[in-house]
């Protein structure tokens, strides 16, 4: 009974946190149910999270941008012209894939800086400083393709980024129908998992702190590692892990890291919570806007390399309405408009919650007209559960 | 005897987990003005939420009589147009509107489907004239100083024929002048029928402008006192209001002997380029070590710019002159640098510029210096926990626990979560701005033991306060501003209010 009592309780203490879970396994079922089973077939679940990936990185940057109460607007188009630079950069240039992905990051990183300089030093709103941004980046995007038009890549291995895979053991024989690398690497996620909760855990109780009760935590570790293990073997059942998914977790992870274990991720959330008392505590304000749009300006680029990797060609209309779609991800991931809250892992789900929605309603043949009224209907809903459940919370 | 104009029976409010307020009844008589006093989260808001409908009718329990009709108010509107009028701490303006467009808000004058200006202005001519309050209704709110805004707040209820005004710590952010003048409006239209309730933890203003007075503890009324028999002195209000007497509500401090200076500012000037004025102007001072030093001085006569301006200048003031800390000259270019050579700064307004009301009570005490938590560059979440345990403890917070939001402490709980902020710098000099605004007898008691300590301990305190008494209590030494120059150092021996009001209005 206790047991149940504290379940419970940790339910509803953390259900803000939960209910984009639970929302993202309730479309999940209700898709899975209306394709019989093909929605989560190995194959689809491995497409989805491929189509998803330009977008999920550009919302967990989004995410600190509208943590420190900024938005930017211009990150699509500017997603479009990186992407083109690094096309022409590979084609007319014919610089190697090993200069070229770094380099146009560090344009990346440049131009976001140059947006925060617009924002910091001249205390341009950011709505303005990146609507401006927006038409400037179409208008690059539109010059760089001015010639050529669509500007195939012929590179493999830039393709790859969006299109392969990670390699395998060559074991013959030895579990034919799976992918051995990602198991491998979905064991060893689960047991670094298992031994960094564990050893929290410990750490914590030699403090002489509150721990939940042991069935509890051995509960959500099991729910833990059944979780990772299904996801492995989703992977696994076709071709393994994507390169496109390997950026992507690597991404979230650093940026998880950054923000809950870091003084930067600290000054960022206090920058956002109170400017004013951040600044009177010695964080510099200035400073922080320019990490954050300069770590925006880095992620667009690398969502505009994976999307020109996935067309294998940069197009003249590459990043059209990106900057929407990452900042609906980020709202419908819990990040509050007003400042100070929101994380990066809530934003990954709603990236995959507003991907799935796609993907299942194409499934089902559902009309694009219904398609995005749909999708709307359920930004809306996320925020007004937010909301909610915050007043309630206290 | 007449109808009472208010009666409110047996009200109970229970918030989920909080009976706010248990079985109180209210009662005020026409053309009184009716002081309510009590601790902070003591009742006092939250009855004045559910007579103005706030908190609904069906909310609450019990019963509200207007002129001894019952009343059912499902929200403010109603209440607004049965003559209740309140008028909170933070103003309900619109800072780019002029006077007349704000006292006209959502009751503005039609002619067609136009507004008509002209009558408007009219009208507020009118209604300024009752509160005393001459400026151009043209003028924008933003321009006027925040006691006439007050005034204009006062005269939109009038223009609404509001029977019954309800202040909430109206002279919170006034200084004397400005707060006498509200006191004295009231007086004056008590004469013409208006009747008031007034909330303030000021006892002494209570005292003098009173005619009963009502004390509320933990959600339950103590006593109503009538004013008018004498019956009603400070030390009386204060034992009910804590439930307990304080003999003395400044703690007495044991050392007297102070150390060499530790920090000092001359020839200190300073320039603001968003007003184009000069602040400040030519100002020395001085602090040893061990020391409190108050710094006082009317409301605008540059009090907390010149705390700013010493704080590594986040407002970009032009300034020029020394600053001299533990014998060296030094230099800020910001806020932080000041932090890394020994200051600290307890703001003024701790929710706008102090805290982060969204975040915990750990994250805000570690936020200034998180330094002290780093291990290997990463955040030790547990030593976090350990050292936010231990500074909530020292000072007493009372709060459910270290991850609960600031948000949802009292004001009393918020100044101590912020003097813990400050303390975990472990700073040499401490910078409180005043440091008891808006919190409780008891709270003020525990600042100033607070204080106490922190100098014995050897920190020097730089006291910056509007509230004479408790400058003239706490402070060793007490420099007076005026327009943005010192007029005056006193010692603590010959300081009194008298003179010391003689060199703020100097």
């Amino acid at each position: 009974m206790n047991f149940f009592n504290e379940l419970w309780e940790l339910l509803k203490r953390n259900i803000r946190d939960y209910g984009m879970y639970i929302a993202l396994f309730v479309i999940m079922l209700i898709f899975a149910i209306a394709t019989d089973g093909v929605f989560i077939s190995s194959r689809n679940i491995s497409n989805l999270l491929n189509q998803m990936g330009y977008i999920a990185v550009l919302a967990i940057g989004m995410t600190l941008v509208i943590v420190i109460r900024h938005i930017d607007l211009s990150v699509g188009f500017m997603a479009g012209f990186l992407g083109a630079v690094a096309a022409i950069a590979l084609t007319s240039w014919g610089f190697p894939v090993w200069v070229v992905i770094p380099m146009v990051l560090l344009f990346g990183v440049l131009a976001g800086l140059i947006t925060a300089t617009t924002i910091a030093v001249f205390g341009i709103p950011s709505f303005v400083a990146t609507l401006a941004g927006w038409l400037i980046y179409r208008g690059a995007l539109l010059q760089a393709t001015l010639r050529t038009g669509t500007i195939i890549i012929p590179n493999d291995t830039f393709n790859a980024i969006g299109n392969g895979y990670i390699p395998d053991f060559p074991l013959e024989g030895f579990l034919p129908d799976l992918h051995k690398l990602t198991l491998l690497l979905g064991i060893i996620g689960a047991i670094a998992m298992v031994v960094s909760e564990i050893r929290s855990r410990k750490n914590k109780m030699a403090y002489d702190f509150d721990v939940p009760s042991t069935s509890i935590f051995v509960l959500r570790l099991v729910f833990t590692v059944v979780l990772i293990g299904a996801i492995t073997y989703i992977f696994a059942g076709y071709n393994g892990l994507s390169w496109t998914a390997v950026i992507v977790l690597g991404v979230t992870l650093l940026y998880h890291f950054l923000t809950t274990q870091t003084y930067l991720g600290r000054h960022i959330y206090a920058v956002g919570g109170n400017p004013e008392a951040a600044e009177l505590s010695g964080i510099s304000v200035s400073k922080i806007t320019y990490v954050v749009f300069g770590s925006m300006g880095f992620l667009t680029a690398l969502s505009g390399m994976l999307f020109a990797s996935r067309l294998q060609s940069a197009t003249t209309t590459a990043g059209t309405l990106f900057e929407l779609d990452a900042i609906a991800a980020a709202y419908v991931g819990g990040v509050s408009s007003a400042g100070g809250i929101g994380k990066v892992t809530g934003s990954l789900i709603g990236a995959i919650v507003m991907t799935s929605l796609t993907n299942g309603m194409n499934l089902l043949g559902i009309d694009i007209s219904t398609q995005y009224i749909v999708r709307g209907a359920v930004l809306v809903a996320a925020v007004v559960f937010d909301v909610a459940t915050r007043k309630r919370l206290r | 005897m007449s109808v009472p104009i208010l009666e409110m029976k047996n009200i109970t409010k229970v918030f989920p987990g909080v009976k706010a307020l248990d079985d109180v009844s209210f009662k005020v008589e026409k053309q009184n003005i009716h002081c309510l006093v009590g601790e902070n989260g003591a009742g006092k808001s939250t009855l004045m939420k559910v007579l103005s409908g706030v908190h609904p009718h069906g909310t609450y329990q019990g019963e509200i009589y207007l002129d001894g009709e019952l009343q059912t108010f499902d929200n403010t509107r109603e209440s607004e147009k049965a003559g209740i009028a309140v008028i909170y701490q933070e103003l309900a303006l619109v800072p780019e509107m002029m006077v007349y467009e704000n006292v006209f808000l959502g009751n503005e004058i039609r002619n067609g489907i136009r507004v008509d200006t002209n009558e408007m202005i009219k009208q507020t001519v009118n209604v300024l004239n009752k509160v005393r309050l001459d400026v151009n209704p043209s003028t924008k709110i933003k321009n006027l100083g925040i006691g006439k805004q007050q005034l204009v707040e006062i005269a939109k209820a009038l223009s609404r024929d509001a029977k019954l005004l309800v202040l909430d710590e109206p002279t919170s952010a006034l200084n004397e002048t400005d707060s006498e003048n509200l006191l004295n409006l009231l007086r004056n239209l008590k004469k013409e029928g208006v009747t008031s309730i007034l909330i303030s933890h000021k006892l002494q203003e209570v005292i003098s402008v009173a005619d009963k007075v009502t004390v509320l503890r933990d959600g339950l009324s103590v006593i109503t006192l009538d004013n008018n028999n004498g019956e009603v002195d400070e030390n009386v209000l204060i034992k009910h209001m804590v439930g307990r007497s304080i003999d003395n509500i400044y703690p007495e401090r044991e050392k007297e002997d102070f150390g060499d200076i530790i920090f000092e500012i001359r020839n200190w000037s300073a320039y603001d380029p968003s007003r184009e004025r000069d602040i400040l102007k030519d100002i020395n001072i001085n602090l040893r070590k061990g020391e409190v030093l108050g710094i006082t001085g009317l409301m605008g006569a540059g009090r907390t710019e010149l705390a700013k301006s010493i704080f590594g200048n986040p407002d970009n003031y032009r300034i020029k002159g020394e600053m001299y800390l533990k014998g060296k000259k030094v230099n800020f270019s910001n806020p932080g640098s000041a932090i890394k050579s020994g200051l600290a700064y307890v703001t003024e307004d701790r929710k706008a510029e102090g805290l982060i009301l969204i975040q915990d009570v750990k994250t805000n005490i570690t936020i200034a210096n998180l330094k002290r938590i780093l291990n290997n560059g990463l955040i030790d979440e547990n030593a976090e926990i350990r050292d936010a345990r231990k500074y909530t403890d020292s000072l007493a917070i009372k709060t459910p626990s270290i991850e609960q939001k600031v948000l949802y402490l009292s004001g009393g709980n918020q100044q101590k979560v912020s003097v813990a902020k400050w303390l975990y710098v472990q700073p040499d000099v401490m910078i409180l701005d005043e440091p008891t605004r808006g919190i409780d007898v008891g709270a003020k008691f525990e600042i100033f033991t607070i204080m106490n300590q922190l100098v014995e301990e050897g920190m020097s305190i730089i006291m910056i306060s509007s509230e004479l008494p408790e400058i003239l209590s706490m402070a060793d030494r007490i420099y007076v501003v005026s327009t943005g120059r010192i007029t005056g150092e006193l010692q603590k021996e010959e300081a009194d209010q008298e003179t010391v009001m003689r060199f703020a209005t100097m």
